[in-house]
């Protein structure tokens, strides 16, 4: 009988806390604690949550580490915001970021 | 060629234009010098009538055609004629940039001036309550190591990078014939030009000769990537004087432009502290505060990053260009200070003549570079 494949969660034997919902273009994921926002993402299947600034194509995480600067979201409004490094928290509302996400101050 | 940066490269291109076969050679990378941690401007605006001038004029010419024209070699480096503005608080600074671009304007600068209320047409987003400003049309911007690159390319001249010169080859005659490098070993040439920018005073005491390029180290602030917050290189009217001040000591004026990838850069400081790489949150800083007062929407964007970078300083703060009667054979092409990227082609072009003995465009005499020399 083939094994099912361990989570992540199993394989180092965390236990993390009670998990929590943050949203994604309004629609609700859910997180635990200490999981980046990158993580919450693509453990709900979403792997693109930016578009470029020049051709409008879509982007995620591609580094993981916080040094391509390719996984930039919005959160709770602040655009810009590297989704691979910022941990979630309770009721974030990540946005898809368009562009530079300064349309504020767009001509 | 010694150097491949901006101003190795104008040189190459020109040279090679004028039929002749030019080998490239720089220590490190292309751009990897002063060039690479510009900003990449071409500045009427800042300069006071005189040889620094003239050079300038002729070398806007030369980039709108190396930058505008469909086969320009410099089109794909992000060339823009956006323009300067040099803005003025109070009116006793609108007095003192009205007396400069009236003598600029004797000596072939367009400029104008616009009135305090004006100045939103042409920045919608610059701080209420200056006094006023002069807009200079003939300012422009390049990338500097894209334009590099693309002119060491379309120069057809050979590039060797990683090649390290550690000494000049003399003719039984004492004549320079070319240079000896770490890891190749002596390259023949007919002429050699030191194109090797703040590390020219190196190069020249190599050739036993006296040249004294010092730096001067600027840092420059990079904004996340923006919508055009920022239309036209703006700086304010403190920028010209600290340009032209000789001191060691620190001064910073706002200098502030966009750019077409995105990212706002903002200068500008000025300090002699030698090769001190050392960042200094209290430069930043300031830069950061000044380009808020010019531009309040800048107050919540976020700095990306920042880099230093060390202008090729002169004590007259003209560059030095031109055939070394002191070492015949060698050819100098530094200490342009902040000025490299902006008077690279002219430079280029001035030596490229020099080389093939025809009549340079513009009297070179202003930048002979045994100017310093006591014993001359």
């Amino acid at each position: 009988m083939r094994r099912r494949r361990r989570t992540p969660v199993e394989r180092v034997l965390a236990r993390p806390g009670p998990p929590f919902e943050i949203t994604f273009d309004g629609r609700p994921l859910t997180a635990l604690p200490g999981q980046s926002i990158a993580a919450v993402l693509w453990n709900a299947g979403v792997l693109a949550w930016r578009t470029t600034r020049v051709a409008g194509r879509p982007r995620g995480a591609f580094c993981g580490i916080g040094q391509c600067f390719d996984c930039l979201a919005t959160v709770n409004g602040r655009p810009n915001q590297r989704a691979c490094l910022l941990p979630a928290a309770p009721g974030d509302a990540v946005t898809t970021q368009k562009g530079d996400g300064r349309a504020d101050l767009a001509d | 060629m010694v150097g491949a940066g901006v101003v190795g490269a104008a040189c190459a291109y020109y040279a090679a234009r004028a039929g002749l076969t030019v080998t490239v050679l720089d220590r490190g990378p292309v751009a990897g010098g002063t060039t690479g941690a510009g900003e990449g401007n071409l500045l009427v605006s800042d300069k006071e009538p005189g040889p620094e001038l003239e050079l300038a004029l002729l070398s806007l010419r030369l980039w709108r055609e190396l930058g505008e024209r469909h086969d320009g070699p410099a089109r794909s480096a992000e060339y823009e004629a956006k323009g300067g503005v040099v803005v003025a608080r109070d009116e006793t600074r609108l007095k003192a940039l009205r007396s400069l671009a009236a003598v600029q304007a004797a000596a072939g600068v367009e400029t104008r001036e616009v009135p305090g209320d004006r100045l939103h047409e042409l920045e919608p987003r610059l701080a209420a309550g200056l006094a006023g400003a002069f807009h200079y049309p003939q300012d422009a911007q390049v990338q500097p190591a894209l334009a590099a690159a693309h002119l060491l390319r379309a120069s057809g001249a050979l590039v060797r990078c990683g090649e390290r010169v550690t000494g000049l080859l003399r003719g039984p005659d004492g004549r320079v014939g070319g240079v000896r490098t770490v890891p190749s070993g002596a390259l023949p040439a007919g002429h050699v030009v030191n194109a090797t920018g703040v590390w020219g005073g190196e190069f020249a005491a190599a050739a036993d000769v006296f040249l004294p390029v010092a730096p001067r180290r600027g840092f420059v602030l990079v904004t996340e990537p923006l919508p055009r917050v920022v239309r036209h290189k703006v700086y304010a009217a403190d920028y010209v004087a600290d340009v032209a001040s000789g001191s060691a000591a620190l001064q910073t004026s706002a200098v502030v432009e966009g750019t077409p990838a995105g990212p706002v850069l903002i200068g500008a400081s000025r300090e002699r502290v030698g090769f001190d790489r050392t960042l200094s949150v209290e430069v930043l800083h300031r830069l950061a505060s000044q380009a808020v007062a010019l531009f309040p929407a800048l107050a919540d964007v976020r700095a990306i990053r920042a880099y230093a970078g060390f202008r090729p300083y002169l004590p007259d703060h003209l560059p030095a260009i031109g055939p070394d009667p002191r070492a015949p054979g060698l050819l100098h092409a530094c200490g342009h200070e902040g000025a490299g990227v902006g008077l690279a082609p002219a430079t280029g072009l001035l030596i490229a003549r020099l080389l093939t003995g025809d009549q340079p465009p513009l009297d070179v005499h202003p930048f002979r570079p045994e100017r310093f020399d006591r014993t001359t």
